[in-house]
């Protein structure tokens, strides 16, 4: 609730994130090691992909990255790799398997459930949107009314 | 002896809330005016003692009290006085002492613009109210005391968080709590209509003002907090999907669902139940935000005060104000039947779509954030939820939510018909996919994110202004200035969700970024623009801080377009390294630069990043607050202050 307040004090850190010595020369490759390590988080931080962090943790996980795929690993398996060593509390984005797909299948149960009810509200009110009948009494009163 | 004032004043509000929560509710209940009446004063009182309180700690900041321990803990002699100041919420006692201020702040107004109001209610609002207050002060004397004195007062302080040593501080923390606090308002409202058994339109029209302000506040202190990670971390991230910065948009999504229902209550007398329900929990939200930012359960980078007990104390208020409410909604719901009718095409079931989307996706976040802790505890399986599930999670809602947006804001309530507009509306969808095809045209092998969004953009920013223009109907456009301001935030405010919806893809699609080391005279190319590092000067002496600072000049076909400044800086009191990036604002680009260490073969690391529309995102934010207070200053809400048994009957 403090917002980024007490974060950018933690955050100090990420300020050197990826240093210019680690990159790879080929900027393909490159490309590949950036955009797997922003789906893999810094297990020693708060929070934060690798390629955020400064911790020495991250900096080594960024290297094991870019040696993997320089010896040929897909994305997968370099994946694969790093998860097998550290965890699955690693993937910032967790794998669709066991109770991790109750995650993924919640928003989208959510909304289906949500859009029948308001369907029903909708269609429960919305059958005739003529005014409801009067009642004897209003009968009465218009009755009344209109004779004067 | 300030100090002890303080202490002494907050002790003496505490009590006045007390009185202030039962007094006004029995006297309602039995119909007795004499106590009723207690509760207008009894507001006003409550917020001179605590805003006294406040300015007792202000002051002990001020003048560097080390024997208080919050100063010491958080201050320096040598901090420049700004710093000084906003440091009295810099911390978790000293926020909390600002939220209660607030939070009275909010009920001394109800006392005071309430007039219109019916007796009964106004009593039931303020004793609602100050229950919150008497649980918040509670909180703060006995587990967070901001008074708190050193027996053996040090020399000097520990100085604050340099990353807090920012302007940002200064602002941020006090509009996201008028947000978050502004919501109790909204809650305030809904049990004492639960109370009373009744929702009508008046009432819907009374609750309005106070969740627009508070969900105007909410997004400027949003947009503040994100602008400033952006040029205060250094890499200029804007949203990180942090536990904590989620507890900050739930609200906002719950508020600003709570914003469109409220209107339906107001002018259709119809989703009553669910109206209450969001007010219930559009607070309910923002206690959890308090929760998590205090209690240290979730890993968050923006970890407070991470004591258990003082998370159970959290948990504790939470339960009992969201349990009660919710128990007071299930007594009473079947009370509020709705009262208009509508048909399937209509302006309400637009407003019943927005709900669901706003709501789920709220949902979604929730989820996000929570199941970390669920899978933990119910699974025994230790996982992350980072930013890439929320980006393909949450996205899909607002893609929803910005195409439903023009159709739905210039539907007919009651029964809509499209016909007549369905030849602009063409015109403009037609429009927007063919700008959104023509940047998808200019970009190769890119995400799809950019045209996507530049495409959603135009069609809600056009709609905005195809629903102002319809407004005048026959008189031509001579009356768009007559138009009730009311009108004018709408439109404006939905223009500015099209314009921060542009800001995010095309900063997310088309940001480039450059990595290397430099010697002093280098020039390279980065996308299009000349980069020199010019000069780079170490050991410059700030008021608390030694900084090296870079001379980097940026050019583009061949005319020099900016020369920045960044610096990277040591606080030696803290022992702590920030970086300040040197931003050239533009509007179509921001040119980010940023310092960083000598490298042992010399020369020095320097990133360079062009962003483009990066401005948007926070314009947009800013545009949308403009059509809330646009819309907040509007005749009728003035008016119905002061009439409230005007209008019983909607009026189509």
């Amino acid at each position: 609730m403090r917002g980024w307040l007490v974060a950018l004090m933690l955050l100090a850190a990420p300020v050197w994130a990826v240093e210019p010595g680690e990159m790879l020369k080929d900027p393909a490759l490159e490309e590949r090691a950036r955009e797997l390590s922003k789906g893999l988080r810094c297990p020693v931080c708060r929070n934060e992909s690798i390629d955020e962090s400064n911790a020495e943790l991250a900096a080594d996980l960024r290297l094991l990255v870019r040696e993997r795929l320089v010896a040929g690993d897909s994305d997968q398996e370099a994946l694969d790799f790093i998860v097998g060593r550290y965890g699955e509390y690693v993937l910032l984005r967790p794998g669709l398997g066991g109770s991790a797909l109750i995650l993924w299948i919640a928003g989208p149960l959510a909304l289906l459930a949500a859009l029948a009810l308001g369907w029903r509200v909708i269609r429960g009110r919305g059958g005739s949107p003529e005014e409801a009948a009067l009642t004897p009494e209003e009968e009465a009163r218009l009755r009344d009314l209109l004779k004067e | 002896m300030v100090a002890e004032l303080g202490h002494f004043a907050l002790i003496l509000a505490f009590v006045v809330a007390i009185v202030q929560m039962i007094v006004p509710l029995v006297g309602a209940q039995k119909g007795w005016r004499n106590w009723m009446a207690v509760a207008d004063p009894a507001a006003t009182l409550q917020f001179g003692l605590v805003a006294l309180a406040f300015g007792a700690l202000t002051y002990s900041f001020v003048v560097s009290d080390f024997s208080v321990r919050l100063v010491w803990l958080n201050s320096h002699s040598d901090k420049p006085m700004l710093y000084k100041v906003t440091g009295v919420w810099g911390n978790h006692e000293g926020s909390l002492l600002l939220w209660v201020l607030i939070l009275t702040l909010f009920g001394a107004c109800a006392a005071w613009f309430g007039q219109g109001l019916p007796e009964r209610l106004r009593a039931r609002v303020l004793a609602v109210q100050s229950s919150l207050a008497v649980a918040f002060m509670a909180f703060m004397i006995f587990t967070s005391n901001p008074f708190w004195r050193e027996s053996f007062p040090p020399l000097n302080g520990q100085d604050l968080n340099p990353l807090l040593q920012d302007p940002g501080l200064a602002f941020h923390p006090p509009f996201l709590y008028l947000g978050y606090v502004g919501l109790s308002m909204t809650f305030s409202f809904a049990v004492a209509a639960l109370i009373e058994g009744r929702v009508d339109a008046a009432w819907g029209r009374w609750v309005r003002p106070w969740t627009l302000a508070a969900w105007m506040f909410l997004t400027v202190g949003i947009a503040l907090g994100s602008w400033w990670a952006y040029y205060e971390l250094g890499w200029g991230g804007f949203w990180f999907w942090d536990p904590v910065e989620n507890a900050s948009f739930m609200p906002w999504l719950i508020s600003a669902a709570l914003l469109h229902s409220a209107i339906v209550v107001e002018k259709r007398e119809a989703l009553k139940a669910w109206t209450i329900l969001l007010a219930i929990l559009a607070f309910g939200f923002s206690l959890i935000g308090t929760f998590i930012v205090r209690s240290g359960v979730l890993t968050s980078v923006h970890a407070f005060a991470n004591d258990p007990f003082t998370g159970t104390f959290i948990l504790v208020i939470l339960a009992i104000f969201m349990g009660g409410a919710l128990t007071l909604f299930a007594m009473r719901a079947d009370r509020m039947e709705a009262k208009g009718v509508f048909g399937t095409v209509s302006r309400e079931s637009a407003l019943v779509l927005n709900n669901i989307l706003l709501a789920v996706s709220a949902f979604v976040v929730f989820i996000g954030t929570i199941w970390p802790l669920v899978s933990e505890l119910a699974f025994d399986r230790v996982l992350s939820v980072g930013p890439p599930f929320f980006e393909l999670a949450f996205t899909p809602f607002w893609v929803a939510l910005a195409l439903i947006l023009p159709v739905g804001s210039i539907l007919a309530w009651k029964r809509g018909r499209l016909d007549k507009d369905r030849r602009v509306l063409t015109a403009l969808a037609c429009f927007a996919v063919a700008v959104g095809a023509l940047v998808w045209a200019l970009q190769t092998g890119r995400t799809a994110l950019g045209p996507v969004g530049v495409a959603l953009g135009i069609w809600v920013i056009g709609g905005a202004g195809y629903d102002l223009i319809k407004r005048t109907g026959k008189s031509g456009l001579g009356r768009l200035f007559r138009l009730p301001r009311a009108d004018w935030g709408k439109s404006v405010a939905h223009a500015g969700m099209g314009v921060t919806v542009i800001g995010v893809a095309a900063l997310m699609a088309w940001e480039t970024e450059d990595i290397r080391v430099a010697q002093v005279g280098d020039s390279y190319e980065v996308s299009g623009y000349e980069v020199t590092l010019v000069d780079v000067r170490e050991q410059v002496r700030g008021p608390n801080f030694i900084a090296t600072e870079a001379d980097i000049a940026m050019a583009k076909d061949g005319r020099q377009v900016a020369l920045l400044t960044p610096e990277k800086r040591i606080y030696p009191v803290a022992q702590m390294p920030t970086t300040e990036a040197a931003i050239a604002n533009g509007f179509w680009r921001d040119l980010y630069v940023v310092i960083g260490d000598r490298q042992e073969a010399g020369g020095y690391a320097v990133r360079v990043y062009v962003k483009p529309f990066a401005n948007w995102i926070w314009a947009g934010c800013i545009i949308m607050a403009l059509g809330g207070i646009l819309s907040l200053s509007d005749r009728r809400h003035r008016v119905a202050a002061g009439a409230p048994k005007m209008r019983a009957v909607p009026a189509e």
